[in-house]
């Protein structure tokens, strides 16, 4: 039992990906350290942070609070993948333009986050945007300016949109 | 890895996890939405010697319009599946806006928040006033329980460890129901410290509270004042409510008082 492993076919970032891993394995651990995307984060480990999201099969999930093995057959995409839509893009371009980073830590979940919101209400307002990110803690560049960004991300957006 | 091993199943039909949970039962923990048994897993509260996961069994999570009236949810349905049904009351959805965070409700499911039975969480305090009947299964067939008597106390409920919550019945509630949900919380997402679910319809009227006492359940004294037109506060006293640092049996006593009032304005009684 100490040892139970799977082997997992799944896509990440557009990556046929085949792996055996432990079934106890969270999935953020098994990107981080089975496949080397570091870009989710590990704050918290038990679902409190925000800072491990990633996204499976189109919807954004706590990368820590999922099994690795339930990933089988599923198609996973990472902060490293948001600049290829133009949301992702407008939203890494607005938090660095507001600079709504300081350590980074939590900004790769908190895009993902604010990539969904974008993705379902084009235009939110202050009050939209902080009951999305309600569930993504930082700890150090404060609030305003990561709603500022999402904001300007979501004006830019709206302003090219046909 | 920080949860303690485990051996892992994902069984692909609701037979072999009967037949699973008759083999291990109490030594076994249901993997839903893992929401609250990962966190769980990875404080080590949870130990359990095998995890099932019900994630690969097809229909479970389907939300489904009873034909004579009324609506039917798959425990695995998610919050924000839920969420997003048009034919689910709108006490659910209104309630489930506080239920954790977008990501969390990407996950969590209705089965798993009336299995963990957490005395603040938002969903068992709104089957009670919704009436609803939770349906629970196992070798020995299916099991129909009234919401009001299936929460038993802190994280307790009436399912045996040999039964899985199968899927959620809520009666036809027609045009002349009003509903309201109401909660005080630290922060928007966090568990209630006190919160209000009230269905009031022609002549009759259901409520229940989350974070107050261990476990929903109705109010008959309070829901005879408010039928009454009368104060329903001095009904209160039929709480017996937590005491903790942080929310002291008077203070929740009050929100509970301060909630009731509210949401019969808002359902248009007082
Ligand atoms: C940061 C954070 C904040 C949260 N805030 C809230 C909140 O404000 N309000 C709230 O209500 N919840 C909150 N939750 C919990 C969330 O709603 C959970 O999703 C929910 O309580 C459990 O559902 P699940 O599907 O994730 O269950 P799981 O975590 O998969 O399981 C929970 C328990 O239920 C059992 N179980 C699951 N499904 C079944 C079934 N079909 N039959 C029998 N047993 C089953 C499991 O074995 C386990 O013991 C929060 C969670 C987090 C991480
Ligand atoms: S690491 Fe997943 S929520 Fe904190
Ligand atoms: S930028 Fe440091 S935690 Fe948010």
């Amino acid at each position: 039992m100490d040892n139970q492993t799977l082997s997992i076919a799944c896509t990440i970032n557009d990556r046929a990906i085949r792996a055996t891993i432990p079934v106890r394995q969270s999935l953020v651990d098994f990107l981080r350290e089975g496949v080397g995307l570091t870009g989710s984060h590990v704050g918290c480990a038990h679902g409190v942070c925000g800072a491990c999201h990633v996204v499976v099969d189109g919807v954004v999930v706590r990368g820590c609070l999922i099994l690795a093995v339930q990933a089988d057959g599923a198609e996973i995409s990472t902060i490293e993948h948001a600049a290829t839509t133009s949301i992702g893009a407008a939203l890494q371009a607005a938090f660095f333009e507001r600079a709504a980073l300081q350590c980074g830590f939590c900004t790769s979940g908190m895009i993902l986050q604010a990539a969904e919101l974008l993705a379902q209400n084009p235009e939110p307002s202050r009050d939209e945007i902080r009951a999305a990110l309600s569930g993504n803690l930082c700890r150090c560049t404060g609030y305003h300016a990561i709603v500022d960004a999402v904001q300007m991300a979501s004006a830019r957006l709206s302003d090219i949109a046909p | 890895m920080k949860p303690a091993p485990f051996r892992y199943e994902r069984p692909a039909t609701l037979e072999a996890v009967l037949a699973l949970l008759d083999a291990h039962g109490a030594q076994a923990e249901i993997l839903a939405g893992g929401q609250s048994l990962m966190p769980m897993l990875a404080l080590r509260v949870a130990r359990p010697d095998l995890v099932i996961d019900i994630n690969r069994i097809a229909g479970l999570g389907d939300i489904t319009a009873i034909p004579d009236g009324g609506v039917r949810i798959g425990a695995r349905a998610r919050h924000a599946e839920v969420m997003a049904s048009p034919l689910v009351p709108a006490l659910m959805r209104s309630a489930l806006a506080h239920v954790a965070h977008p990501a969390i409700r990407n996950r969590g499911t209705l089965g798993g928040s009336l299995a963990l039975a957490d005395p603040a969480a938002e969903m068992p305090c709104c089957m009670v006033a919704l009436g609803a009947r939770i349906v629970t299964l196992s070798s020995r067939g299916e099991t129909h329980h009234d919401a009001a008597s299936f929460f038993h106390g802190l994280y307790s409920t009436a399912r045996r460890p040999d039964e899985m919550i199968l899927r959620i019945e809520i009666p036809p509630l027609g045009p002349q129901w009003r509903f309201a949900f109401l909660e005080e919380a630290r922060r928007l997402g966090d568990y209630a410290i006190a919160g209000v679910a009230l269905a009031m319809g022609a002549g009759e009227v259901r409520l229940a509270f989350c974070g107050v006492e261990p476990a929903p359940r109705c109010l008959p004294a309070t829901e005879a004042l408010i039928l009454a037109g009368a104060d329903p506060l001095p009904g209160l006293v039929e709480l017996a409510p937590m005491d903790s640092d942080d929310a002291p049996e008077a203070y929740r006593r009050h929100l509970a008082g301060v909630l009731l009032k509210r949401a019969l304005r808002e359902v248009g009684h007082g």
